[in-house]
């Protein structure tokens, strides 16, 4: 089962906020907003069938909207007054959007009807959560005794407060594809090949989990870094050169490239997105919380390289 | 010793120096991805294809948004109160060991493949970040705003580094079928276990190293000094 049903729904709720931006009275930069969350909503619901230059087309209209016309700030706030002594059921829609996701993902994947798996190991989480968060909705509109229409508009306003940064980790995944295709990875690991002695086992050893560190943090991707460096210095160099066992020189390789992740905006799906759901002022605070786990656990991640590789 | 300059270098500065000058994120993207498409010398019509194709592919990302309304309603009628409730019936309870047994369950449930137990949108801005910020409230009432949002960071930075730290031990997580595929083609042939199991030392240390930290900033709270 392709995700295209999915993406309409998706679609159709972005129009909503759309729409909801564009009537919303003496907001700020209301059609600016009203044409990002449209435009949004053509390519996830038409997606499928528009040809790829227009889609690059309208990629391109959302990245200069969301530079140059969005408002920096949320247009309005989503903290609410709370009732006075909210009840305990309301962790139980919370709570029931992890707990169901896990079963359906199991569920759907054992679904093979005339032997064909209907959804594959990738779609079966994704359809999983929407429906997850259909029934949780269901259960939490039951029990505030609220109606849908409202529900749906209290969440286009928290979709509001993310803002651009919601849409940021599509733009970078657009930016690693084209950073591939240019080839700017494998520039690098010459560059990093050419400027040090590899043929000295620490210097190799600390290029190797250096270069996953800074590759990752330069591309926002630890999967899109490690073909690169471990094709440009691990293989040749530690395993064909030094003799290092390859399981934990991938193994460790690809965590010091986590450790790069944790530093790094590019990764916005984990730096980026938070600092807007939890409103917070410093665009670099999930950053620089991180920073203090993520530079002992690389250094400890050399040494381990150096322990564990070459036993 | 002359480094080869390679004009594919030029993309990786203009992120480098777009995010040090903080320019708006898609401002950096903009400029990043026109000049990536230039130095691979694609037409325009080549990069406008790339650039819609890949987003296409990438939409998978935001399928977090169905949870958006869940918690906004939950969220509407009371949820983050309760939640500082809940910390407030808890005598002892404090930012660090709030946030160390979240770092332990995150961990564990993402080793275990479970990574959806857990997140930003459906975790950490309706329950873990209110409790944490309620907890360090409760051992000082007069925290400053700025204090909150460390504690807030904090939170998102604990879930981080529990899922990416957990994750990498489950067998039929991409990365590991990445690396087992990559070492394939390389003719180096290892089963996914024979991988995974090499990301358990540093599991460990990211766990001690994070709880730690976790722990030494409860202690910094209780004795630092207190106007």
């Amino acid at each position: 089962m392709t995700l295209t049903p999915l993406y309409m729904l998706l679609g159709a709720f972005f129009a909503m906020v759309a729409w909801r931006a564009v009537r919303d009275q003496g907001g700020p930069a209301r059609r600016a907003r009203g044409a990002f969350y449209g435009v949004l909503g053509l390519l996830f619901v038409l997606g499928d069938w528009l040809p790829p230059v227009l889609a690059g087309v309208l990629v391109l209209l959302i990245a200069v909207i969301a530079g140059f016309a969005l408002p920096q700030q949320a247009p309005r706030s989503a903290t609410v007054e709370a009732t006075a002594s909210p009840s305990k059921r309301l962790l139980l829609p919370v709570l029931a959007v992890p707990l169901l996701t896990i079963l359906l993902s199991v569920l759907f994947l054992r679904i093979t009807p005339a032997g064909t798996p209907l959804f594959t190991s990738q779609s079966a989480p994704l359809y999983a959560l929407a429906i997850a968060c259909a029934l949780a909705l269901t259960l939490a509109l039951w029990l505030t005794r609220d109606h849908t229409g409202a529900a749906l508009a209290r969440g286009g306003d928290l979709l509001e407060v993310i803002g651009w940064a919601a849409f940021l980790p599509l733009l970078l995944a657009v930016l690693g594809t084209l950073f591939a295709q240019a080839g700017v990875g494998v520039a690098l690991a010459d560059l990093i090949g050419s400027w040090l002695p590899l043929d000295q086992r620490w210097v190799a050893i600390l290029a190797y989990g250096l270069g996953m560190a800074l590759l990752t943090m330069a591309m926002g991707n630890a999967f899109a870094a490690f073909p690169v460096i471990a094709g440009g210095i691990g293989l040749p160099y530690l395993v064909s050169v030094h003799g290092a066992d390859p399981a934990p020189l991938a193994a460790i390789g690809m965590l010091c490239g986590y450790c790069g992740t944790l530093m790094t905006p590019m990764a916005a799906n984990f730096n980026l997105v938070p600092v807007a759901l939890l409103e917070l002022r410093d665009r670099n605070a999930v950053i620089r919380a991180q920073v203090p786990t993520a530079l002992p656990l690389l250094a400890g991640n050399l040494v381990l390289l150096g322990l564990l590789c070459f036993r | 010793m002359s480094a080869p300059w390679s004009w594919a270098l030029l993309p990786i500065l203009v992120v480098i120096i777009g995010f040090a000058l903080r320019q708006h994120p898609a401002r950096v993207v903009l400029v990043a991805a026109i000049s990536a498409g230039a130095v691979g010398g694609m037409r325009w019509d080549e990069f406008l294809a790339a650039l819609g194709a890949s987003f296409l592919k990438a939409r998978y990302l935001l399928v977090l948004v169905f949870a958006l309304p869940v918690v906004a309603q939950v969220e509407a009628f009371g949820l983050r109160e309760l939640s500082r409730r809940l910390i407030a019936g808890w005598r002892g309870a404090s930012t660090g060991r709030l946030l160390l047994g979240y770092l332990f369950v995150r961990q564990i449930a993402a080793a275990l493949g479970l990574t959806s137990l857990g997140g930003h949108a459906q975790m950490v801005r309706p329950l873990v970040a209110p409790m944490a910020e309620a907890a360090a409230e409760q051992r000082d009432p007069a925290i400053s705003p700025e204090e909150r949002e460390q504690v807030r960071a904090l939170s998102a930075a604990t879930d981080n580094v529990g899922l990416f730290f957990g994750e990498d031990l489950f067998l039929a997580f991409g990365a590991v079928l990445l690396m087992q595929s990559f070492l394939a083609e390389n003719g180096i042939e290892l089963s996914p276990i024979h991988i995974a199991l090499w990301g358990i030392p540093t599991a460990v240390l990211a766990f001690v190293i994070h709880a730690t930290r976790l722990l030494w900033r409860d202690r910094r709270r209780v004795s630092g000094p207190r106007a």
